[in-house]
């Protein structure tokens, strides 16, 4: 007959034991894709990558074109989606609290947060790239902005909720207005927070693939006309790597590592920035 | 119950009773509060002596399904008026929270965020303003060369008193205190005790406290309320030597709550 003691035991560590291969399973999987990625993607990181334009089959190139169309697509997109989605979020923390509208807005949202990217692709595609009759850079931002939208609109007022009601009514009983409140006291308490989901909201955008397969489609050639075709990493590595050609799978590797370091450094640098804030406060 | 009055009132409150939602957290409490005196709310948690506090600033109006009934006089008008300007009435009542509550901004701004509600002031005004303030809050000495750092890098004995020159920076004739020193250790209780015998001589002191020798300490009137009533209520010194009611004895030699 065992003790209860010694049974606790037992249980805790068979408990501790399970949790720990799940850990490790998950993790294996994790290393093998980086340890692929950079195993591919090193030897084709060359400086040609960052200098020139993507080749035709069978000549040397680079994927400049693309990158320069990711950034300026990505840096669009976050451009429109932020303040939308950041007035979005301050309304449904800090005004929200009567009627209807606030909860149907975030049903809404958390739905647009889940909505497969291809859908927002396809519906950018019906509104926009039928009626203007050509695919274009404007498109492709305009598809990231729809992505961007509900994710800081989920993290501002997530991070807005954090903000204890004390600070609320302290501003309140100096006699301070709501939007001075809001604007001066509570998002800037709460400003770190919602820059890092403005980040993790640029790391998200910056490798989906799908809402530009139909909106920004691709371009062979340099281009920073934001009205025409624009190349872009995610749709040039989708089509590179399909390829049967060498020279156009080994870009698409070398692109494919571009896209996950600036996303894990985007995801890193969130970590660091809402760590020092929260020691601050 | 009768009105229990004192000679100089600054806040006169009659037949007030508070609802959350159907529940009455205050039944008919009538009591005055002394002009430049320090009244102290004593009483179990949950009697309704933080409720009482926030009815004199219309606090409770943060919040739906709060509301108070009766009245609340202040320089002849009713606070509970609907038509009272909410930012004019904060302007003349200044409160201070059981937490410190710095502002994320410096500890410059903390103060001159208040000020600049209600009076626009030149750059060496709001100079003026907020070193007058921070010296009456007795932390001049310490921030003096640090006004430019963020208020919440002080400490909390710091920051409670830093939210104290916030509220006084603005001059209102009544200061709330709600449980101030809880959250605070003996020295930085002892340091805001010293303070509040300072400030008494220009503000109308309200101090809700747990902390029944505090209210003997600090205050010259002190209501006894349990379960949202006014259960006795006079100078300090008659209260916690000579209670009129067993409940009040019972609670303030600690048989009891």
């Amino acid at each position: 007959m065992l003790t209860l003691y010694t049974r606790r035991r037992i249980v805790n560590i068979t408990g501790l034991l399970v949790s720990m291969l799940a850990m490790a399973f998950g993790l294996f999987w994790l290393c093998w894709i980086l340890f692929t990625l950079l195993s591919h993607g090193l030897t084709a990181l060359t400086p040609a990558v960052f200098s020139q334009m993507t080749p035709p089959p069978g000549s040397t190139g680079g994927l400049l074109n693309a990158i320069a169309g990711t950034l300026m697509m990505s840096l669009l997109g976050t451009l429109i989606g932020t303040p939308i989605g950041i007035l979005a979020g301050t309304y449904l923390a800090e005004f929200g609290q009567r009627g209807w509208l606030a909860p149907v807005t975030r049903f809404i949202n958390d739905i647009l947060l889940s909505a497969p990217s291809i859908v927002i692709g396809l519906f950018v595609y019906e509104v926009y790239v039928i009626r203007v009759g050509h695919f274009s850079g404007w498109a492709g931002a305009l598809a990231l902005a729809i992505i961007v939208i509900p994710i800081v609109i989920r993290t501002t007022e997530n991070m807005l909720r954090l903000i204890p009601n004390t600070l609320r009514e302290a501003a309140s009983a100096l006699g301070a207005p709501q939007w001075k409140i809001v604007s001066f006291v509570t998002l800037r308490a709460a400003r770190a927070g919602i820059i890092t989901g403005v980040m993790l909201a640029i790391a998200r955008i910056s490798g989906e693939t799908a809402p530009l397969l139909f909106t920004a489609l691709n371009n062979q050639f340099w281009s920073a006309d934001m009205n025409s075709p624009l190349a872009n990493l995610p749709v040039v590595i989708f089509q590179f790597a399909m390829s049967p050609y060498e020279d156009w799978q080994h870009l698409a590797w070398a692109g494919a590592l571009l896209i996950t370091i600036s996303v894990l450094t985007l995801n890193i640098l969130a970590r660091i920035l809402f760590r020092q804030s929260a020691t601050t406060h | 119950m009768n009105a229990e009055t004192v000679n100089t009132p600054k806040v006169i409150v009659r037949d007030l009773n508070f609802y959350y939602g159907n529940y009455r957290a205050l039944q008919d409490i009538n009591l005055d509060i002394a002009e430049k005196m320090v009244t102290a709310f004593i009483g179990p948690s949950g009697c309704g002596k933080s409720t009482l506090l926030r009815t004199f600033n219309r606090m409770y109006q943060l919040y739906p399904k709060q509301k108070a009934t009766g009245q609340i006089m202040l320089d002849g008008r009713n606070v509970l008026d609907p038509k009272q300007d909410l930012n004019m009435l904060r302007a003349k009542i200044g409160m201070v929270f059981q937490k410190p509550t710095p502002f994320p901004m410096s500890i410059y701004d903390n103060i001159a965020f208040g000020v600049k509600l209600y009076e626009s002031l030149s750059r060496y005004e709001m100079d003026e303003r907020v070193e007058w303030a921070l010296k009456k809050a007795a932390l001049w000495g310490e921030v003096s060369d640090k006004l430019k750092q963020s208020g919440t890098s002080l400490s909390g004995g710091q920051q409670q008193r830093l939210c104290i020159a916030r509220a006084i920076a603005v001059k209102p004739q009544v200061l709330l205190l709600d449980e101030p020193t809880s959250a605070l250790d003996p020295i930085s209780t002892a340091h805001i005790e010293k303070l509040i015998d300072e400030l008494k001589k220009e503000f109308t002191i309200v101090i809700v406290t747990h902390n029944m020798q505090q209210a003997a300490r600090v205050s010259d009137y002190t209501a006894y309320m349990y379960l949202g009533d006014l259960i006795e209520f006079g100078d300090t010194s008659t209260v916690f030597t000579n209670p009129k009611r067993k409940e009040t004895e019972d609670y303030i030699t600690g048989r009891f709550g």
